[in-house]
């Protein structure tokens, strides 16, 4: 079992939670994920790690609440205990050689592109962060991000916070600006690290993309997080979870992520029904 | 007077048109008194020519002896001292293949129900016996199994028996490995296995689960950091293979291992599970071994119509007899000298399987008639959800992590066969990790004799 150290509301709809898991902390680096079960029986679900302090022991997750398991989990409240926390899994994002990248994240995967901000900036490579949300309400690590980046562009969709935009609108600008990446990191929505990666490789500006697909493992055991990537088929798991953002198969990869979309929205709607049962 | 009946007591068994709606055990097991005269078909042969085909060499007729004369626990007790999973192995060893086919009795008809009666010992032993095994005096030496498969089960028990600290680390949340992600409730009840499991602990061991080797930690900071002082490697063969071809990434499309773990160790096939798992209609299974076979049969039992597709003729499957003649009393269907091309989708989900037409010509290496394709003749099928069960292979993660450890070209780890010592110094392999997909039996035998190994390793560094 593994206790809930903390827990804090990011917005109404993204929560943080800092998890007692010593061995998982020992060894986590930014890009690696951790499969979780809230209790016996729960469905296992892979999150990538947004923080990890080792000397506390204690490994941070951000999830937005998208299913019925996610909402099970925001149910828990601090000293709280999840059943099951496994990791760190897959491979660390490789930083060796960079001099000057620019993250680009969106929505909930600003949880994701955050530590790899953060190490790169510690490292003294330049930064560069473009964080895209639908609306003010939902913007995420304001201050965070600002401390890990020399540039810090923050994008809505409706324009009621930051700049109105798409963050590839924002790095389109940045790039005719004259600004030079080694390397652009994306996290986010499927659809906006599609069109990220297909921006970059007409700039010819080499691109990672960091893949959350549907898991029951994370160990290379059921190839159910398989994407093709330069015609190839990979294991998110073991291969990834990050992969060439200019031969990843984005059309495939988000065809995939609804597989089970009918019984997540159901599962969603019986478990919001057992929470109002029980608040009745 | 021995029972000189040609055919073995018949096996009580759910109803084929009940037990494919449900996941109960097909097989029931037998009453005291179907074991007792199928027991006195045995002739007590003098040469014992049924453990020479025994894996780990239980005592075969000795046993049996005990269940003639009623004595089940001395029974339990003699294929205990050679067996560490008897209630596993009565279940899904393939009996036909090993101590059965050399059982005088089956030159004139059918052999002695060799695991049929190591079954009913065991479930015998677990219903009645209430005696706890008892935790053997520590010797303070410390051993790390990876995996808790059968391999690893039966190493962990054997070490613990000998007064070892042993602790097993298992990097899914439940025990049992294959036992419990693979093979499915009803050939295998995962209560059965929990039992086994359960007896370790009385004996001692620790099970660490969440735990992956290679990621959480390595085996060098289990030697130089956490003390112990062996290691057994015993992580299966958990990676599935595709057959790279167009449309295999279609939405409807499993690998074997995806969709019995999330039957079996997801419980997907239960309504309230949080863990989903497509029921298709019509399930089209690739591949002739066990895995497709329980693949079938709970696709079966999730209310599809299932078609097992095979590139050789029904005389090749490699899965048992037994297997094969459950899933035909099931009414799954078999379409043998079919061999997949192209998976085709409709909307990003599996339409239909495009299939080459085979036909047999010379035995290949492995001895079996290579399949080739039949000019010309190629047959589609529709379908809503395709399994792939063309096999696996040995993870790669502890390979990758673990310096030294020389692999075969395909993954499998070398080991000295006498011992399972690996290239690296106190550090013991066996079972799928090693061979590449096998039997529990086996498994657990390279177990036991890594274990064996381990035990002289250690003892002979303390007296150094």
């Amino acid at each position: 079992m593994y206790k809930i150290l903390k827990k804090r509301v990011l917005n109404p709809t993204v929560t943080l939670m800092d998890i007692e898991a010593p061995m998982v902390a020992r060894k986590a680096e930014p890009g690696q994920f951790i499969i979780l079960r809230t209790d016996e029986d729960g469905e296992r679900i892979p999150l990538t790690i947004a923080d990890y302090d080792r000397e506390k022991g204690t490994v941070t997750i951000i999830f937005q609440i998208v299913g019925a398991t996610t909402l099970r989990l925001n149910q828990l409240e601090e000293g709280d205990f999840i059943q099951d926390f496994v990791g760190p899994l897959g491979r660390p994002t490789h930083t060796e050689g960079l001099k000057k990248v620019a993250v680009v994240g969106g929505g909930v995967g600003c949880a994701i592109a955050y530590p790899v901000a953060k190490k790169l900036h510690e490292k003294g490579v330049e930064v560069h962060a473009i964080v895209g949300f639908r609306n003010k309400d939902l913007v995420i690590l304001e201050d965070e991000f600002e401390a890990a980046s020399s540039k810090l562009v923050l994008m809505t969709d409706d324009g009621s916070y930051g700049k109105k935009g798409l963050v590839t609108d924002a790095l389109k600008e940045l790039i005719l600006s004259g600004e030079e990446y080694d390397e652009v990191i994306t996290i986010g929505p499927l659809i906006m690290m599609k069109f990220v990666c297909a921006l970059t490789k007409e700039y010819g500006i080499k691109t990672v993309a960091s893949m959350n697909p549907i898991m029951v493992d994370g160990t290379g055991m059921c190839g159910g997080c398989r994407l093709t990537v330069g015609g190839k088929t990979k294991f998110a798991c073991v291969d990834g979870p990050e992969f060439d953002g200019h031969e990843i198969d984005f059309d495939e990869a988000m065809a995939r992520s609804i597989t089970y979309k009918d019984f997540e929205r159901h599962a969603y709607e019986e478990t919001c029904n057992l929470f109002k049962m029980e608040v009745k | 007077m021995p029972n000189m009946s040609m055919v073995k007591n018949e096996m009580p068994s759910q109803e084929p048109d009940v037990r494919n709606k449900n996941f109960l055990e097909v097989a029931l097991g037998y009453t005291e008194e179907q074991a007792i005269s199928e027991a006195q078909r045995c002739l007590n042969c003098k040469h014992k020519p049924c453990v020479s085909g025994c894996p780990v060499q239980i005592d075969i007729p000795a046993f049996i002896q005990k269940v003639a004369e009623g004595e089940f626990e001395e029974a339990y007790k003699i294929i205990s001292k050679s067996s560490s999973l008897p209630a596993v192995c009565g279940r899904v060893c393939p009996q036909e293949t090993q101590c059965e086919c050399k059982c005088v009795r089956g030159i004139k008809g059918e052999p002695v129900a060799i695991g049929r009666l190591e079954r009913f010992v065991a479930d015998y032993h677990n219903a009645h016996s209430t005696e706890k095994a008892e935790k053997p005096v520590s010797n303070g030496h410390k051993a790390a199994i990876i995996g808790s498969g059968p391999s690893g089960l039966a190493c962990a028990g054997d070490l613990a028996k000998k007064g070892y600290d042993v602790t097993i680390f298992e990097a899914l949340h439940l025990a049992g490995g294959v036992l419990v992600y693979g093979i499915p409730e009803f050939r295998l009840p995962k209560s059965i296995v929990q039992k086994e499991i359960d007896g370790l602990k009385d004996l001692g061991v620790k099970i660490e689960t969440n735990m992956v080797i290679g990621k959480t930690v390595s085996i060098d900071e289990l030697m130089d950091e956490f003390g112990f002082e062996t290691v057994f490697i015993g992580s299966g063969a958990g990676l599935p293979r595709f057959m790279n071809i167009p449309g295999e990434n279609l939405k409807g499309v499993y690998s074997a291992n995806e969709f019995l773990t999330r039957i079996n160790l997801m419980k997907a096939y239960k309504p309230d599970s949080t863990t989903p798992v497509q029921h298709g209609k019509k399930v089209v299974v690739v591949g002739g071994g066990n895995v497709a076979m329980d693949a079938a049969r709970s696709a079966k039992r999730l209310g599809a119509d299932v078609y097992i597709v095979y590139r050789r003729t029904e005389k090749e499957l490699p899965a048992r007899a037994e297997e094969v003649e459950h899933a035909k009393e099931e009414g799954i269907n078999f379409c043998m000298l079919t061999n997949p091309i192209e998976i085709n989708g409709k909307d990003g989900w599996v339409s239909n399987v495009h299939c080459q037409v085979m036909e047999l010509s010379e035995p290949d290496e492995s001895g079996r008639a290579k399949p080739v394709p039949k000019e010309g003749c190629t047959v589609d099928i529709e379908t809503d959800c395709v399994i792939m069960s063309i096999g696996t292979s040995p993870n790669p993660l502890i390979k990758s992590t673990t310096e030294g450890l020389e692999t075969q070209k395909w993954g499998g780890i070398i080991v000295d066969e006498e011992t399972g010592l690996t290239s690296r110094e106190g550090v013991y392999a066996g079972g799928d990790a090693v061979t590449g997909a096998a039997t529990v039996i086996l498994a657990m035998g390279a177990g036991k004799t890594a274990a064996k190994a381990m035990d002289e390793y250690m003892q002979s560094k303390a007296n150094a």
